[in-house]
């Protein structure tokens, strides 16, 4: 797998060893996300039959949705596509530097979606009193976004690993421990972010701008602030310039079969958003 | 890896490993019970596979006795009504999803990579991944017989509202609802795999106008898995809501309408009745040439038939919700694609029958049940057309008569395509041949057996006697029928105990079979038996259809081409074996372990959902711990060098 540096670039749309030149992983992905398809088709469908079909007192759609809020998060997931697209470019270059920065900023993305996601169904179940159990827009609503939701989730987890997977050490000493603690440093810093992140808009919510308003979430969560710092201490640590890595040209298919996936979830959201949220403004 | 170099499969150590290796832990034992825990060949896959199939179809089978000796009197008392709605459950769901399903994944696995000329599928772990899977599915799904809540009996359908909590209040059907769960994994799982294996991993020259039919026929299935499972998967989640959190999707007070629930099982059921016979269909397309001494009748035919089966399949779910009301329209539709996909069937009967015409027919046991198959299968496939007419339809709905006919499909077709491909296939597998003596002795009496079990419940139906009722009264003439159709049961039950006893002996004792028993066309028959790990000393290149009847009569062009390539591939590193792994093990575990945790779970969830909710993390932690200790141990493997004789001559680590 060294050797590619010495033999000159590899081409990345052609795998010989393969009957069809796809390579392996890939091929996976495409059939994987091709059963995945009919997963969130299945979902999709129920919920716009039983929206043909609301019992009396089911919650109105229009009354609840917030289309200028999902409007943003789904241009947030569109850019982190992008980005998932340069990661992909990036190391098919073999340029390792640039596709680490464009997979935090495909987590960044997806992070922030996720965080959108929160804030809305916070939202519905406290201010419009619609839950997963008292009515069957609920139902369908919670159960098919909520799926993509876990389906976003997994994909920043999966950008996670292979994030850390990245620092792979060639000579491999200390590699478990590594491994997990910056595993471990990467999913708290998303998770603190995103609570400090999302105390903060309530905080202001509540109490409009001011410092004092600001104070006053600072010193409620000042154990998630200083959890977040630790976090991000801790990922600047781990991304110091160390020996030589076991990442490079080779690992971009696994990249690239990750990106699918990122870009199938995406696809996705835009018929949900589509199908769910827009189609009730026609 | 150092460990590994110990055994005398890989032979000595000549060179240090270039680098370190990161695994907490490389298992390497060839024989015992680690080397089953944790193979990833897919032979011993296969005959894992194919060892858990065979036992839960003697526990499906034991519980149809007992459904039928039940039956075999007017108001029989052997059975309580409850006990007859688990039992009528639990065989449909065994039978489908623990014994024909995994039967013909077994086949898969163990054939579909030496008929393609494949050294393995094109992920190991991921396969070990599946079965581990599928045998955690099985668990649960059979759990319930140990415990107090019982095992599951809202019928293999699991109809809506039936499985409410209201209806079922016990965690009976949440074992069904998580035991199919983790099935629907495995199967998707495999059949990605399969996928990838048969579109990428063909040896030169094998294009996909050669593969063997049963290759093509896994293909199609392995699509038809990945397409239909998700909607099942969704239903059961939406299910599992429900019962679990208290969702709306089928409540009726809330707005739910439980005819989704028919919607969305049958999406995934009527496919999953292709699932069934496809493969069957590819087992009897390999028997009848090969004892016919014809190369089969119609190929393309045949695979572009299985093909659009494989899409009408997916048009025809309503027919079996013809009596629901759907409306006119729909009905009509409905009817018509259920009468179109009778004709690619019925073509693939023509060309088999092609195959026979003029053929010089070897009557050996596998061929006596593909026969068998091809008579059965016709007659189900009539009564099945029947049920295409929606108005006769409506007089069959839920009676003997449709009992009668999915029963001449599954049993007259894959059951005895499947015994078939056992008979077929077991001198590659052992290196042992089944005695002709007792192999068709076993097949006449299974033969017998099913028709008497089966045949009168035609009758029966059309006498109007309904499915799924645990009793009858003695004044509606039905008793005769059902006490003919009981001693038909029993000796089908005889006709199985025969079968299984002399694959048994045989496996112990039998005559030995040399290479090639059969004379057969298709490359597995190329390599010796048993199959050593690496499959193919050489992969072979493909001239033609019937790769290995090519060779057979192109001697010595294949030995010199085989010469070359032998040269090549050892210049090259030798022969690349995966390592084994535990990792998949795990991770089956794992999920083992969540779904029992979420099995406890109640919508009302106050009691004991601390350890509910425990148990359910700890198992995901392990399964998580398990796929990513998977991804990071990598999908390294080391070298086989071969010497003339095809022995291991010396062995190199991979990275």
């Amino acid at each position: 797998m060294t050797s590619q540096a010495a033999t000159g670039a590899i081409d990345h749309h052609h795998d010989h060893t393969t009957s069809t030149g796809i390579p392996n992983k890939k091929l996976l992905m495409w059939a994987f996300l091709a059963s995945d398809c009919m997963f969130f088709g299945t979902l999709i469908s129920t919920h716009l039959i039983y929206r043909l079909h609301p019992p009396a007192g089911n919650p109105v759609p229009r009354q609840i949705f917030d289309i200028p809020l999902t409007s943003f998060s789904t241009f947030i997931l569109l850019m982190s596509s992008l980005m998932m697209a340069l990661a992909v470019n990036a190391i098919q270059k073999g340029n390792l530097k640039s596709m680490r920065f464009s997979l935090l900023t495909t987590i960044l993305f997806g992070a922030i979606f996720l965080g959108c996601q929160v804030f809305e169904f916070n939202n519905f179940v406290f201010e419009h009193h619609m839950t997963i159990t008292n009515s069957i827009l609920g139902t369908t609503f919670f159960t098919l976004t909520g799926t993509h939701g876990t389906h976003v989730a997994i994909g920043v987890l999966w950008l996670g690993l292979m994030y850390v997977r990245s620092y792979k050490s060639a000579t491999g000493e200390g590699l478990w421990l590594t491994t997990a603690l910056h595993v471990v440093a990467l999913v708290a810093a998303v998770l603190l972010s995103m609570k400090l992140v999302l105390s903060v808009v309530w905080g202001l919510q509540a109490h409009g701008f001011s410092g004092a308003t600001l104070a006053g979430v600072a010193s409620a969560q000042w154990l998630v602030i200083v959890g977040a710092l630790i976090a991000y201490s801790a990922l600047r640590w781990f991304a110091r310039p160390a020996g030589p890595v076991q990442f490079d040209q080779s690992n971009a298919v696994d990249v690239e079969s990750m990106g699918l996936y990122w870009h199938f979830v995406d696809i996705v959201w835009i018929v949900i958003f589509t199908a769910v949220y827009l189609l009730e403004y026609l | 890896m150092d460990a590994t170099v110990k055994s005398h499969f890989i032979g000595k150590e000549d060179k240090a490993p270039a680098k370190p290796s990161f695994v907490l832990w490389r298992p390497s034992a060839k024989t015992g019970l680690m080397s089953w825990l944790t193979t990833v060949d897919h032979k011993k896959i296969g005959f894992l596979y194919g060892s858990f199939a065979l036992f839960f179809f003697l526990v499906g089978g034991v519980e149809a006795l007992l459904i039928r000796l039940q039956l075999m009197h007017p108001n029989n008392t052997l059975l309580t009504a409850q006990q007859y709605n688990t039992l009528f459950t639990m065989h449909g769901t065994t039978m489908i999803f623990l014994a024909v399903m995994p039967l013909g994944a077994a086949f898969f696995n163990f054939i579909m990579p030496l008929q393609i000329g494949a050294r393995d599928v094109a992920f190991p772990r991921l396969n070990a991944f599946s079965l581990w899977t599928f045998v955690a599915g099985a668990i649960i799904l059979n759990i319930g017989w140990f415990l107090p809540d019982g095992a599951p009996d809202a019928g293999w359908f699991g109809y809506a509202p039936l499985t409410s909590k209201l209806y079922n209040p016990t965690h009976a059907t949440d074992f069904w609802i998580l035991g199919l769960q983790l099935l629907g994994v495995a199967s998707i799982a495999a059949a990605l795999n399969f996928i990838v294996t048969i579109i990428n991993l063909r040896a030169p020259g094998m294009t996909m106008m050669r593969l063997p039919v049963f290759t093509w026929m896994t293909l199609i299935t392995s699509f038809l898995i990945i397409l239909s499972f998700p909607a099942i998967t969704i239903a059961l989640v939406e299910v599992m809501f429900d019962r679990q959190f208290g969702t709306n999707f089928f409540e009726v007070s809330n707005g739910g309408m439980p005819i989704l629930w028919q919607h969305l099982f049958w999406i995934f059921g009527h496919p999953e009745v292709y699932i069934l016979i496809l493969p069957a269909m590819g087992i009897v397309s390999e028997i009848l040439p090969t004892f016919s001494r014809k190369p089969l009748f119609g190929y393309p035919i045949v695979v572009f038939s299985g093909a659009s089966i494989g899409f009408l399949g997916f048009t025809v779910w309503s027919h079996h919700m013809f009596t629901t009301g759907m409306g006119t329209v729909a009905t009509k539709a409905f009817a018509l694609a259920t009468m179109a996909i009778a004709v690619p069937t019925g073509v693939k009967i023509f060309n088999w029958i092609g195959t026979l015409w003029g053929g010089h027919l070897k009557m050996r046991t596998p061929m006596m049940f593909a026969l068998g198959f091809i008579w059965m299968f016709m007659i189900g496939g009539f009564s099945g057309v029947m049920h295409s007419a929606a108005p006769a339809d409506a007089q069959q709905q839920d009676s003997y008569f449709v009992v009668a006919h999915f029963h001449y499909v599954l049993i007259g077709g894959s059951i005895f395509a499947l015994l078939g491909g056992i008979h077929y296939w077991f001198p590659l597998m052992f290196g042992r041949r089944v005695s002709e003596f007792w192999g068709k002795l076993s097949f006449w009496v299974i033969f017998t057996g099913f028709n008497i079990t089966f045949f009168p419940m035609h009758f029966l139906g059309l006498n109007g006697m309904p499915r799924r009722t645990f009793t009858y009264d003695g004044n509606m003439g039905w008793s005769t029928a059902n006490f003919i159709a009981t001693i038909g049961a029993l000796i089908l039950g005889v006709g199985i105990a025969i079968y299984f006893s002399v694959v048994i002996y045989t496996y112990f004792k039998g005559e030995k079979a040399g290479e090639d028993t059969w004379d057969g066309r298709t490359l597995e028959w190329s390599i010796p038996s048993p199959v050593p790990e690496y499959n193919f000393a050489v992969i072979p290149t493909v001239h033609a259809r019937d790769a290995f009847w090519y060779e057979k009569h192109h001697q010595d062009e294949i030995a010199k081409e085989k010469a070359e390539h032998h040269q090549a591939e050892a210049s090259h590193g030798g022969i690349h074996m995966p390592f084994q792994s535990i990792y998949p093990l795990v991770a089956s575990i794992g999920i083992l372990i969540a779904a029992i945790g979420i099995t406890a779970f109640d919508s009302n969830s106050a009691p004991g959902i601390h350890w509910k909710l425990g148990l359910a993390l700890t198992g995901g932690t392990i399964m998580f711990l398990g796929i990513y200790l998977w991804a990071l141990e990598g999908a390294e493997g080391y070298h086989l060098h071969l010497d003339d004789d095809g022995h291991d001559a010396s062995s190199q680590p991979k990275h």
